[in-house]
């Protein structure tokens, strides 16, 4: 069941991955609240997050300093972390800014959560 | 697109924001740290944080990202670490570059580079260091382009700059706030003085002792009922004080005469207004007109007052409050030839003088600031204290109050203006 929570941001867990969809502008005010929600996910005991961008025409400075936030504190919590459903513009941005070397990209919350529960599976190699 | 073309437009775009963000009047907290997001988002930056140089000491954080809030403690810059950063160069910011003379990157160096902090850039602000700004490594894992050091250090002086202007907005606000109460208590200053002064000028009439402190707060009764401002109505209250002042040219003996006095002693005592005036004039008074009020409160609306004559339009409305507080008073206090007189005698006065002697506007206010007393609208009982226990008791005062009101409401409705 989809969760509004802090407004604007729309978030529902499949077992332990929290789906956390952003708006159609990311910028200060619902980046903020889709930080917060992420946090709030890794707190509840959230091994995964995937940021939902289907909804997303812009990402701006401050959207992408907070993504950026949200993928260090997903790293320090061990959980992994997944965007999808990016449009074309925004994937650019995040490879010309290097965001794509932190991040798995997806084409939609399906395969997100295909692929999270591949990494799941991948036995641990010593 | 072309990747550099992308580049040039998120970063155009941050500056935009950027600018949009310092010139704004928010909360100082909060434009520090979006603009330290706009700064690390232009160039996908992990962390980082601004800090502000107060004086010698420790720095104080302002805003930071990715980082432990403990982490800046034990940070301090000295006079040789701010020189070092108004002197160096891009390479001196590079946290990792051990060839510099920067005291303050080999001091803090290791911790640094333990956090992940890569560039340390000073914020100048009319050549003096006013902060620090740490950044840590890009997103990509590139190292910082010539481009990079550009755009960073651009963006780095508008924040020092919105950082600077909103402390000095801070300063000015908090001066201004310091003078307003400084002046609010010149003004409690300037009132006690005059409370004072007007306790010395009905110490001379040994009949009339605390006639002036009574005039001033009818006044202030009135005009606060006819609606005047706070500070017209602070100003009334002076006047009415003041109004005797002219006073003290006159002999003692002549106010201080047991019955009535005679016509060249009459001409003496009708000097005060104008002495009063004379006096009150040259005093620069944060109240407007207090020397007009002091001269004109015997001036009668017939044109049969002192010392001008003038007629109803020409006395100032201060004026015709004071004279009526000043009347009031003097009917309704014992005199050395007279006992006070009754509330009936003094309201059948009030409705016979309204429009000869008196305005009947500024009747029909006091009679309603009275009203109120009287039927508890009002529950500071001022009114009533000064006229001492029992005079406006009985249940003929509220109809004597209600009646002289409609009376001189009637009668200013019934009034044909002429052109």
């Amino acid at each position: 069941m989809d969760t509004p929570s802090g407004g604007l941001v729309r978030s529902h867990c499949v077992g332990t991955t929290a789906v956390v969809y952003a708006s159609d502008y990311l910028n200060k005010l619902t980046g903020e609240k889709i930080e917060r929600e992420c946090r709030r996910q890794l707190d509840g005991g959230c091994r995964a997050l995937i940021i939902d961008f289907s909804e997303t025409k812009l990402v701006n400075s401050i959207g992408i300093s907070i993504l950026l936030g949200i993928i260090d504190v997903a790293e320090k919590s061990g959980a992994y972390i997944v965007f999808s459903d990016v449009n074309n513009q925004t994937v650019e941005l995040f490879e010309m800014l290097g965001l794509t070397r932190h991040v798995v990209l997806a084409k939609n919350v399906s395969e997100a959560l295909l692929n999270i529960s591949r990494y799941e599976t991948t036995p641990v190699v010593h | 697109m072309e990747p550099s073309t992308q580049k040039l437009i998120h970063t155009f775009g941050a500056l935009a924001d950027l600018g949009q963000e310092i010139a704004g009047t928010g909360d100082f907290s909060e434009m520090v740290r979006t603009s330290m997001h706009l700064l690390l988002g232009t160039l996908a930056l992990r962390r980082g944080a601004v800090v502000e140089c107060v004086d010698a000491g420790p720095l104080r954080c302002a805003a930071i990202w990715g980082l432990r809030d403990q982490f800046l403690s034990g940070f301090e810059i000295d006079e040789a670490g701010k020189q070092a950063f108004l002197k160096g160069t891009a390479a001196d910011f590079l946290v990792r570059n051990t060839a510099t003379s920067n005291v303050f990157m080999n001091r803090h160096r290791d911790q640094l580079l333990k956090e992940g902090i890569e560039l340390v850039l000073p914020m100048i602000v009319r050549g003096e260091v006013t902060g620090l700004i740490l950044l840590g490594g890009k997103a990509s894992g590139e190292e910082f382009s010539s481009d990079d050091f550009d755009t960073i250090r651009a963006m780095v002086r508008h924040i020092g700059v919105g950082i600077h202007t909103h402390r000095l907005l801070e300063q000015i606000a908090q001066r201004a706030e310091e003078n307003k109460r400084l002046y609010v208590e010149l003004r409690a200053i300037y009132r006690d003085t005059v409370r004072a002064f007007a306790a010395a000028i009905d110490i001379k009439d040994k009949y009339t002792q605390g006639h002036s402190e009574r005039v001033g707060r009818y006044s202030e009764i009135i005009a606060r009922e006819m609606g005047w401002s706070e500070e017209e109505v602070e100003g009334i209250q002076i006047a009415g004080y003041l109004h005797d002042i002219g006073k003290l040219i006159v002999d003692r003996d002549i106010i201080n005469a047991p019955y009535n006095i005679d016509a060249k002693n009459s001409s003496e005592l009708n000097r005060h207004p104008s002495a009063g005036y004379e006096i009150l004039a040259p005093i620069n008074h944060p109240y407007a007109d207090i020397p007009l009020m002091a001269k004109h409160h015997h001036e009668r609306l017939d044109g049969r007052g002192y010392p001008d004559g003038l007629t109803d339009k020409q006395i100032p409305m201060g004026a015709k409050i004071v004279s009526l507080a000043d009347s009031f008073d003097a009917m309704t206090t014992d005199r050395p030839y007279r006992r006070r007189r009754s509330f009936e005698d003094v309201v059948r006065d009030l409705r016979e003088n309204s429009g000869k002697q008196f305005d009947g506007k500024v009747v029909a206010a006091f009679a309603r600031a009275m009203l109120k007393e009287v039927t508890g609208e009002t529950k500071e009982r001022r009114i009533t204290k000064m006229l001492g226990k029992g005079y406006l008791e009985g249940q003929h005062v509220p109809t004597l109050l209600s009646d002289l009101i409609a009376d001189l409401e009637n009668a200013k409705a019934n009034t044909v203006t002429t052109p």
